[in-house]
């Protein structure tokens, strides 16, 4: 590897930057979306099309008055906010945008990115406990029984991948699925039929990891105010709704890394970052598309989801897929 | 699903739901006290709105206090302007011309409507989804256009009059309303029911919560949607009619589930036989003035005791109208159908989660001013 | 075991449905109204705050100042005085005020008014700060009206 030092300076400015950049715009695709699915325009007055907007917002945010209200915990309250924001941000090392683009090559890379993904849980957690108020602790309680349901069926097939793969590393899992979108372990089905239904589990759990409607359990805005976030106001508020859509971006790469083939062409052609791009982007917009579709769910129904369908389901799954693989 | 619980009193704490909280759609309080997520007791706490409604109508003539009417349910104002417009014609001895009935009968379904409209997007958003709030909207906003080109106002209608209506419908209002019709017929099996009422989601959620038993509505005395989901076939509209109601050829949607996809259902049914009885006012529409004649502009109806009632888009809405032979009122009671519908509340949310109960309140279609009056 | 199925199989197939109806609405064209640049067309009875009638022969006001729009007012908002100037039979309109405050646009003022001399106006872009700027002087707006 090379070891000279402008190498990881550069990475960092440029993975910085595109997180930042994603951080804040993805804000205004979701708004620009949700607009358009309601057949409204969305943002349109700052900049074209309100392009400024996220700068707009970020500026309001930032010079906002940052409130500690009386009775929180003072340290913890202050810790959440960046807690939500630093694993998401470090995740993105290990990503491998494309087979030279990747910050740090990292053999147990898989595991380090849900291993920084619980960490995200724990801040929501000290946000709504810190905050002292009834309706914050409600939504951490919820939040964290969320996460614990929703890790299992994630690993589970995850499990699945790293064993048709035998390896934990992003890029070999990657490099396994190159040429052509029947390489992609979406359509393997020649290490286990179920492939699809697996990709479908591990989207949905990603959905409900990071707490997007319609599993928005600790946010619920018609019953808890706004969770965890209730007390939060200014860049407080605003790093927790960084971290919400940098996880969105981690785990649309995650999804696309295990089963559309990172950065591999549909067809075999030019393979490349843009694929990448491409595939992160639409997984992202299927993010905003199904949270201005669906009622949200409930708690209870939520956690049966996950105990009595997706996880029989993905563990099925597992064990068809360790047959193929012992068979053939 | 509601799971017995065993509450300890060290355990459970108080929390307050309003009088600024988004799903309570108003300032109504909820005193909850809870263990965990589960309701312990709930206790709501009524009156950071009241206005003396009742008091101002002693106040005035039976002519000032019109504009109140439209004060209190202001989604469907044109029932209470029916109401009391009822209860004084009653008293004062008032023909009203036929035309008149009809154009009230009209306007008040297509008010119906949109109250049933704008329940289904806020209920929505009580649950969590968003969009379809606008898509109602889309749909609500014409009913608020025809009915702005006819009474001049949106939201609080004060078109009635003693003896009849404020001024006559024209041929763009009917051929607009046809249009409506035909349009949210075509919308509703779609727009309503494939994306919202057919959701897993949505019917994981309503399906078995907040079960209010007929026993229940009959102690509380509930009417409208919520009796007639608990199985009680009780509309003013058939059972006591009034207006030229008798004429049209209407059903009343009644679900014995009981639960709060039941009420749900009778309100999406509701909406097509409003569109079945305005279709059939706008055919029978007869010719005519739209006003009586002979109505004295300060009215004194005769000593007693009066009593009208109407089937608003949430239950039942009476008017006691005393009369001491004076001027104005001698005393107006109001009995609101919101008022008995909220009491269940407190009773039926024991023992659930804050989630179904929220989504319970949701399906009791709350208008907190008509609580308070 | 076949609820569990259908379920599963049903339910997937109802979100499926969902995501297909706002996906088609997703490409199909904005229905809402860009305000500030665009207007609404506002209706022939649209209720605005009342405003006086002009007499088209004399350029004065209708008004007879026989007070029966204050007196039939369920607020009390309509205030006017009316002075006989010396060596004329009729009163003159001197003041007319609506306290648009306590106003609710239920038209009594007009229906009351035997003689056409308010009626409704268009205005709905209403905004102030401050309370005192909705005491209107309808007098006063009948003459900038021209």
């Amino acid at each position: 590897m090379d070891t000279s030092i402008w190498r990881p300076i550069i990475y960092l400015v440029c993975f910085m930057a595109f997180a930042g950049l994603n951080a804040a715009y993805l804000g205004w695709c979701e708004r620009k979306g949700a607009g358009r699915i309601q057949r409204r325009t969305g943002p349109m007055e700052v900049g074209f099309h309100g392009l400024l907007q996220p700068l707009a917002d970020g500026l309001k945010l930032m010079t906002k008055q940052l409130l500690v209200p009386e009775g929180v915990d003072q340290i913890l309250f202050r810790i959440a906010p960046i807690l939500a924001m630093i694993p998401a941000l470090t995740s993105m090392v290990v990503i491998p945008f494309s087979d030279n683009i990747q910050g740090r090559a990292v053999e147990l890379s898989v595991l380090m990115l849900f291993a920084l993904a619980s960490i995200g849980m724990i801040a929501i957690l000290i946000g709504g406990w810190a905050s002292a108020n009834k309706y914050a602790v409600i939504s951490a309680a919820r939040a964290v029984s969320q996460n614990l349901a929703y890790e299992i069926p994630m690993l589970l097939t995850v499990i699945t991948i790293v064993m048709i793969t035998g390896s934990m590393n992003l890029q070999d899992i990657a490099m396994d699925q190159q040429g052509g979108f029947w390489h992609w372990n979406i359509f393997r089905f020649d290490k286990s039929i179920f492939m699809p239904v697996s990709f479908l589990i591990f989207f949905i759990c990603s959905v409900a990891e990071t707490n997007r409607a319609p599993f928005d359990m600790a946010e619920a805005e018609s019953e808890l105010i706004a969770g965890f976030m209730t007390e939060y106001g200014s860049m407080g508020f605003g790093l927790f709704m960084m971290g919400e859509y940098l996880n969105i971006v981690v785990g649309a790469c995650l999804t696309t890394i295990l089963f559309l083939g990172g950065w591999s062409c549909p067809f075999g052609l030019f393979p490349g970052v843009w694929w990448f791009l491409i595939k992160i982007y639409i997984l992202i917009f299927t993010f905003i598309w199904v949270r201005w579709t669906y009622p949200r769910t409930q708690v209870y129904k939520l956690l049966n989801l996950s105990w009595k369908i997706l996880i029989p389901f993905s563990m099925v799954n597992l064990l068809v897929t360790a047959a193929f693989i012992k068979v053939f | 699903m509601t799971v017995p619980i065993q509450c300890r009193p060290d355990e459970v704490f108080v929390l307050n739901l309003g009088p600024q909280h988004p799903a309570t759609h108003g300032v109504l309080r909820v005193k909850l006290t809870m263990d965990g997520e589960y309701i312990v007791k709930a206790e709501p706490v009524l009156g950071y709105i009241h206005r003396m409604h009742e008091k101002m109508a002693e106040a005035g003539s039976f002519a000032q206090f019109m504009p109140n009417t439209a004060r209190m349910d202001y989604l469907h104002a044109l029932a209470y302007n029916h109401g009391y417009v009822l209860a004084v014609e009653r008293a004062a001895g008032i023909e009203v011309p036929e035309r008149a009935e009809y154009i009230r009968v009209i306007t008040v379904e297509l008010n119906r409507l949109s109250s049933h409209l704008l329940w289904w997007a806020a209920f929505l958003l009580d649950l969590g989804g968003f969009t379809p709030l606008l898509y109602a909207f889309d749909d609500r906003e014409r009913i608020l256009d025809l009915l702005e080109r006819i009474t001049g106002s949106r939201l609080t209608y004060c078109y009635f009059r003693f003896g009849g209506v404020y001024n006559d419908i024209d041929d763009e209002f009917i051929a607009g309303t046809r249009d409506f019709i035909k349009r949210l017929r075509s919308r509703l099996p779609r727009m309503y029911h494939d994306l919202v009422t057919h959701n897993i989601i949505l019917i994981k959620r309503l399906k078995d919560i907040g079960f209010i038993t007929p026993e229940q509505c009959r102690k509380y005395g509930a009417t409208g949607p919520v009796a007639r989901g608990s199985g009680i076939n009780y509309d003013v509209r058939k059972n006591e009619p009034y207006s030229v109601y008798p004429e049209f050829d209407f059903d009343v949607p009644v679900y014995t589930e009981c639960d709060s996809m039941a009420r749900y259902m009778v309100r999406m049914d509701e909406i097509e036989q409003s569109l079945r009885i305005i279709e059939q006012a706008l055919d029978k529409l007869p010719d005519g003035p739209v006003k009586a004649k002979k109505v004295p502009k300060i009215l004194k109806p005769a000593a007693g005791d009066y009593y009208a009632a109407v089937e608003a888009a949430r239950g039942a809405f009476g008017c006691r109208l005393v009369c001491d032979g004076g001027k104005s009122a001698y005393r107006l009671k109001l009995r609101s159908p919101t008022f008995s519908n909220l009491s269940l509340f407190g009773e039926v949310a024991e023992g659930m989660l804050l989630a179904d109960a929220l989504a319970f309140m949701g399906s009791l279609d709350l208008v907190i001013p008509e609580i308070d009056r | 075991m076949s609820a569990y199925w259908n379920d599963v199989f049903g339910g997937a197939k109802s979100l499926a449905i969902g995501l297909s109806i706002t996906a088609r609405e997703f490409f199909k064209p904005v229905i809402t109204m860009q305000y500030p640049w665009e207007v609404p067309e506002i209706p022939e009875r649209y209720r605005g705050h009342i405003e006086l009638v002009k007499n088209e022969k004399t350029g004065k006001p209708k008004c007879i100042c026989c007070g029966m729009c204050m007196r039939s007012c369920p607020s009390g908002c309509i205030s006017l005085v009316g002075k006989k100037p010396e060596g004329e039979k009729k009163k003159v309109l001197t003041k007319y005020e609506l306290d648009f405050t306590k106003c609710s646009l239920c038209g009594s003022c007009i229906e009351s008014c035997n003689f056409g001399a308010i009626r409704f106006s268009k205005d709905y872009n209403l905004a102030s700060t401050r309370k005192e700027d909705y005491v209107f002087d309808l007098l006063k707006r009948l003459e900038e009206q021209g």
